[in-house]
């Protein structure tokens, strides 16, 4: 709604603001901001411009090489290993963070004395910078003194090696994954338990339903639009995962957790190839990009059928 | 509608569960602790403990971690002497030969948040109330250029900010990081800010300006006090995130600027690692943002999700 249209002409108490002084009004708000803008989105641009290039430190001088960075790229092994490792991270880690974060919400959505009080210390992984949550879960998986293989011992779990084969590798940064961002998603999906409309339970409960029945037919259908905001966030969040897995082992061991970002990390910053780890940014934003589109389209398909419930 | 089920009966009792889950958020109308205790309940709390066990116990075991002394960080698990050791190693107060000066560091991260949270407040209140208040041509587009760099992929903009940077000499500059950090912060201050001045009515600036203020004012005097909260909450959510970020501050400084988040992981190398002392550094460093989240708990839901949820 704007206030510029609802007001009617004359009613301003600065005096007379003329129309076109009135339209204007906005854009010197926004200036600023739009300046920032511009500023930030020149290297994106400029970054687009790399991957049609074929700069790198000891070339400053680029000559334009067309579509050739992505050809070379996208039929390569390095790539589709990337990718490979990008998609079990991020599906994997995001199934189970979204699992345990509607387990949790719903824990914690009782209200009973014990989970009143633990409610308050839920954000506190989430608030922790990745890369430092990383490092404590290192230190606990760390074989002289780490206190993990310690705590497994009597349950026939000891000395496990976290990092050393790619297999535990993957499961150890998921699982830090999931401490970390299991908060979020309990957050998100609590925020939107508590705003559901009490009117349907009551209607169930009249009519007898099970609770099992009220959570498949009412409390989740009502609940998803939530619970997607949270997959959109995590999912995208982590295509671009970065800090958990350099924190942990570098992309270790070899290159089984080298997803595309740290790939991207690796040819641009150690190799100084500019224009390689650039064009696998660009395809990784495309990625990012067209998975967006298909999930907020689906989001809107919940919301219309949470509404209409 | 289920009338017919065969299972109602058995079911009766845990209606009333059910339906407290949905309302009791909302008011007293069900009072938990009125309901008599079931086994079925015990079992829930347990479970909520066991996943708080995992939440909470990296960070209760770091502390105890980082109380260790050298001597006994090997030989013991949960009984040691405690010692300030590794806090005085990481402040720089011990004579310890390898010294990571993480102080500086500790210093660049609030020179760099703070620096990067200010410049978006500044650029980003106006817009936000603009987006919030006036339908104009590009207000979209520029809001979805905002969002865009929420999902976009850091490495994207980092590679030709670093070889931009190097050619004009904000790389390893805090001005450097300041202004990488917009990327961070400026988006989730415009989008929370906007959701926060969309609850407002406009009925208020205009009533003010009916009570003889200008627009301007109404907009300082009026409106800016009532979102006061959202702006602080949307601040702080912003400084956590730019002090928490690795990988600006991880490819863009070198010794001059780098971060906390940088140097603590220099505390896990080196030929003798000492975990005690990395504990240390990890945890200074993840005092500031936890404070901090503490104090905004409730505005948090709307902040990481950019006013999609309101929580």
């Amino acid at each position: 709604m704007s206030v510029a249209t609802a007001n009617p002409p004359g009613s301003e108490q600065d005096g007379y603001v003329s129309p076109a002084r009135r339209a204007w009004r906005p854009y010197f708000l926004v200036l600023p901001a739009l300046l920032l803008t511009i500023g930030i989105l020149y290297p994106f641009v400029q970054g687009v411009i790399y991957s049609f290039q074929n700069l790198k430190a000891t070339r400053p001088n680029p000559e334009f090489v067309g579509f050739r960075n992505y050809q070379r790229i996208l039929t390569d092994n390095d790539f589709w290993h990337a990718a490979w490792v990008t998609a079990k991270f991020a599906i994997g880690a995001t199934a189970v963070e979204t699992l345990l974060g509607v387990g949790v919400a719903l824990l914690l959505a009782r209200n009973s004395k014990v989970s009143s009080f633990l409610e308050r210390f839920l954000i506190l992984p989430l608030m922790i910078a990745p890369i430092i949550a990383t490092i404590m879960w290192r230190l606990m998986m760390q074989p002289s003194v780490g206190i993990l293989n310690y705590i497994l011992k009597p349950i026939g779990l000891g000395g496990i090696a976290w990092t050393d084969t790619p297999a535990m590798a993957m499961f150890s940064v998921i699982l830090i994954d999931v401490w970390i961002y299991t908060p979020f998603v309990a957050l998100l999906v609590l925020a939107g338990l508590r705003s559901l409309p009490s009117a349907p339970f009551e209607a169930a409960a009249v009519e007898g339903a099970g609770p099992w029945f009220t959570f498949r037919n009412l409390t989740l259908p009502m609940l998803a639009p939530y619970i997607l905001v949270a997959v959109i966030f995590r999912f995208m969040d982590s295509l671009k995962v970065f800090d958990v897995i350099w924190g942990l082992t570098q992309g270790g061991p070899g290159d089984a957790l080298i997803a595309i970002q740290p790939k991207a990390y690796q040819e641009a910053i150690s190799f100084s190839n500019f224009s390689t780890g650039q064009t696998y940014m660009v395809i990784l934003w495309a990625i990012v990009y067209l998975t967006t589109r298909l999930l907020i389209s689906v989001l809107g398909r919940a919301q219309a059928r949470a509404a209409g419930v | 509608m289920a009338t017919d089920k065969p299972s109602q009966q058995v079911h009766q009792q845990a209606i009333p569960e059910a339906q407290g889950m949905a309302v009791a958020a909302s008011g007293p109308a069900v009072d938990p602790d009125a309901r008599p205790r079931s086994i079925g309940g015990i079992g829930l709390d347990l479970l909520t403990i066991a996943y708080f066990a995992f939440a909470l116990f990296p960070i209760i075991w770091i502390l105890m971690l980082s109380f260790k002394s050298q001597d006994q960080l090997f030989t013991t698990y949960f009984r040691f002497d405690p010692t300030l050791d590794s806090y005085k190693a990481v402040l720089g107060l011990s004579s310890t030969t390898e010294s990571v000066p993480f102080m500086k560091y500790f210093l660049n991260s609030l020179i760099a948040s703070f620096g990067a949270v200010a410049v978006s407040l500044l650029v980003g209140v106006p817009a936000a109330y603009a987006f919030a208040r006036y339908q104009f041509k590009g207000a979209n587009d520029m809001l979805f250029t905002l969002l865009s760099f929420r999902f976009a992929p850091e490495l994207m903009v980092i590679i030709p900010v670093y070889v931009i940077y190097q050619k004009i000499g904000l790389f390893d500059r805090h001005l450097g990081l300041i202004w990488v950090y917009q990327l961070i912060t400026l988006p989730l201050i415009v989008w929370i800010l906007r959701s926060y001045f969309q609850d407002l009515t406009p009925e208020l600036e205009q009533s003010a300006m009916l009570d003889g203020y200008n627009r301007w004012q109404a907009l300082v005097k009026v409106v800016v006090p009532l979102v006061k909260p959202g702006i602080a909450a949307a601040a702080l959510l912003a400084f956590i995130f730019a002090w928490n970020s690795f990988i600006f501050p991880f490819i863009l400084t070198g010794s001059n600027a780098q971060t906390v988040t940088v140097g603590a992981l220099a505390f896990m190398g080196g030929a003798k690692p000492r975990y005690n002392v990395t504990a240390a550094a990890a945890l200074i460093s993840l005092i500031p943002p936890l404070v901090l989240a503490l104090s905004i708990q409730r505005y948090l839901v709307r902040g990481l999700t950019f006013g999609a949820v309101k929580g």
